[in-house]
């Protein structure tokens, strides 16, 4: 099951990568339906379709466990709120597990003020799940700052995978 | 004979990062400063006699390219190459002033050193005034083989004194960080000091998980750092002669950015356990924290002012991070924090010039982190580097250089700014990344 996951991670990454880094409309059109799921589910469940449907795309939430952020906001994204609301019910379903919401930054500006940055990110997501019936006991979180980048890049394209919190289950 | 040399290169392969004499950190001078003063720093006379028990045909070390590399990277001086000496004078009496003012230099260092039978060294020398022909310092220095390095760094700061007025910082330490791989391709974080000028490099930390921000005590003898050993952030200080460890802050949240007090006896640090990043005090010898501030913005990278009065530190409490500072009275009462950056939208982690009037930080100019030293009673600001990465500025004791941590060919580096920026220097470690640079306080013995 933890294999499986971490290969829809993967997928979803390489997609977000061939979005950020492709500059031919063909190309990028290709590559995400390849992908998968990225940008259809948002869509799908704004527009009020069949309960199949719905719960499809929640399914597509639940699979992506990386919400991404802009630089030095720990703002919530609309993207990000959906994901995150889809972990909020199945925890909030299931209090049996727990999460922990690890937060990061990118290598720009200084390392203790990421780590205090990626600590608010973290923070951010875990406030709008208890919103939505998280119990505290369910969530903790850990920030890394920059320490731990995803991509290693010096430029946009990987900083704007370094900005993120990850979502790991435990206990199930 | 080969098979010996390739074993010998086998062991500094297997043991080459920590072992100590060995340069894991190289200096590449980048810039220096025109109209630096000429010197010359005559190869030290060696009274060692021939070939009998215990003794060698030449010094244990060359003390004066030691001397002769720091002053060049003081950007201060330029020595005459040794190609280009017109003698050897090992004593001020054996000096042809003529010849060496032609040769266009203002200073000469001569000296020697002696083995004793009980197998210390007395190393002597003369620093000599080439137009005033006399001699403006002269010391003899007892020393042991393994100081020598040390030794000839006491006599750079002495001759630094005696021409610029103020105390070098040659006999210091820097702290940093590592990070290689291992042949799993693992990471390997590794906290090390290291002489001034990146010899006699000394591990005291290994961990597959990230160290961070080394701070030393002001006697040299401790260092407090940043661990997520356990899986998270949390505060150590730690012994450099014994190696031993004491956690000082493990609280739900952030454990982070501890800075040692001037009196050695508190570390200003930032903590989450109440809600969000907050600067507290923590008093070593109690055991207890003081918070200094309350907002529900990030407050974190506290440093002291030189003479304990107050701190400055990282805020977000506006939009973007800006540096503030707050005075913390002797009996613990606090002011109201103000407002210490105004230019750019992204000034943080400060450290303050020995003498309190300036204060380096990382500012973002055109899309680039650089290093700025804001000038306190004029509030200039001037920035000193030109590259887009660089972070962790610090001091060194003396307040002539800075030294930081920035980006080369896409490897983490190590660089050092005069204050005025027209002298530059960068370090690099042989392969992987070096980040966070520490420097010392003075040595107190």
């Amino acid at each position: 099951m933890k294999k499986q996951l971490s290969i829809v991670l993967l997928i979803s990454v390489f997609g977000l990568m061939a979005g950020c880094s492709s500059t031919s409309k063909e190309d990028t059109t290709g590559e995400t339906s390849a992908a998968g799921s990225d940008k259809t589910s948002g869509a799908d469940v704004g527009s009020g379709s069949s309960a199949t449907e719905m719960k499809s795309g929640q399914q597509d939430a639940l699979s992506k466990r990386v919400v991404y952020f802009d630089f030095d906001s720990s703002d919530v994204t609309s993207e990000a709120r959906e994901i995150i609301s889809a972990h909020a019910q199945n925890l909030a379903q299931n209090s049996n597990l727990s999460v922990v919401l690890e937060g990061h930054a990118d290598e720009r500006g200084t390392r203790e003020y990421n780590v205090a940055l990626g600590e608010r990110r973290a923070k951010a997501v875990k406030q709008l799940m208890v919103v939505q019936g998280v119990q505290g006991s369910q969530i903790q979180v850990i920030s890394f700052g920059e320490e731990r980048p995803a991509a290693i890049g010096h430029d946009e394209s990987s900083w704007s995978l370094n900005r993120r919190v990850e979502l790991l289950y435990s206990g199930s | 004979m080969k098979k010996y040399y390739r074993f010998v290169m086998f062991l500094f392969f297997i043991f080459g990062i920590s072992r100590t004499g060995f340069a894991a950190l190289t200096i590449d001078i980048t810039q220096g400063i025109d109209g630096a003063l000429p010197i010359a720093v005559v190869p030290f006379a060696w009274s060692g006699t021939g070939p009998t028990r215990g003794a060698s045909t030449s010094a244990p070390e060359d003390i004066a390219a030691i001397v002769a590399s720091d002053l060049r990277r003081s950007g201060r001086f330029a020595p005459v190459p040794k190609s280009d000496l017109v003698g050897r004078p090992s004593h001020g009496s054996q000096v042809n002033y003529t010849a060496w003012r032609a040769l266009g230099v203002d200073n000469l260092v001569v000296g020697h050193i002696t083995p004793l039978v009980d197998g210390t060294y007395e190393v002597q020398f003369q620093l000599l005034d080439m137009f005033k022909a006399e001699q403006l310092v002269g010391y003899k220095i007892r020393s042991r083989r393994s100081n020598l390095r040390r030794t000839a760094h006491q006599i750079s700061d002495l001759i630094y004194k005696a021409l610029m007025g103020v105390k070098g910082a040659f006999d210091t330490n820097i702290s940093y960080v590592t990070v290689t791989k291992n042949r799993r391709g693992q990471k390997v974080y590794r906290l090390a000091i290291a002489d001034s000028d990146g010899f006699n490099e000394k591990v005291i930390l290994e961990s597959s998980q990230p160290l961070m921000s080394p701070s030393w005590s002001p006697n040299g003898l401790q260092i407090a750092y940043v661990s997520f050993g356990r899986g998270r952030p949390e505060v150590y200080v730690q012994s450099i002669l014994t190696g031993q460890a004491k956690r000082i802050a493990s609280y739900p949240g952030l454990n982070n950015a501890p800075a040692w007090s001037p009196d050695g006896k508190k570390l200003a640090l930032t903590l989450s356990k109440d809600g969000n990043a907050e600067i507290y005090i923590h008093n070593l010898l109690r055991g207890t924290n003081q918070r200094i501030t309350r907002n529900n913005a990030i407050d974190t990278e506290p440093t002291w002012f030189p003479d304990g009065s107050g701190i400055i530190f990282t805020s977000d409490r506006g939009r973007g991070p800006q540096l503030y500072q707050v005075k913390i009275g002797a009996n613990g009462a606090r002011g109201r924090p103000s407002r210490l950056t105004f230019e750019g939208s992204y000034n943080a982690r400060a450290s303050i010039s020995p003498d309190g009037k300036f204060v380096a930080m990382v500012h973002r100019i055109e899309g680039s982190y650089r290093i700025a030293v804001l000038e306190r009673e004029t509030g200039y600001l001037r920035v000193l580097t030109e590259s887009r990465l660089d972070e962790s500025p610090s001091f060194a004791p003396n307040g002539s250089m800075i030294i930081y941590a920035t980006e080369y060919k896409n490897r983490g580096v190590l660089a050092a700014v005069s204050v005025d920026g027209r002298a530059r220097q960068r370090l690099q470690l042989n392969q992987g990344d070096v980040r966070e640079p520490a420097w010392s306080f003075f040595k107190q013995n």
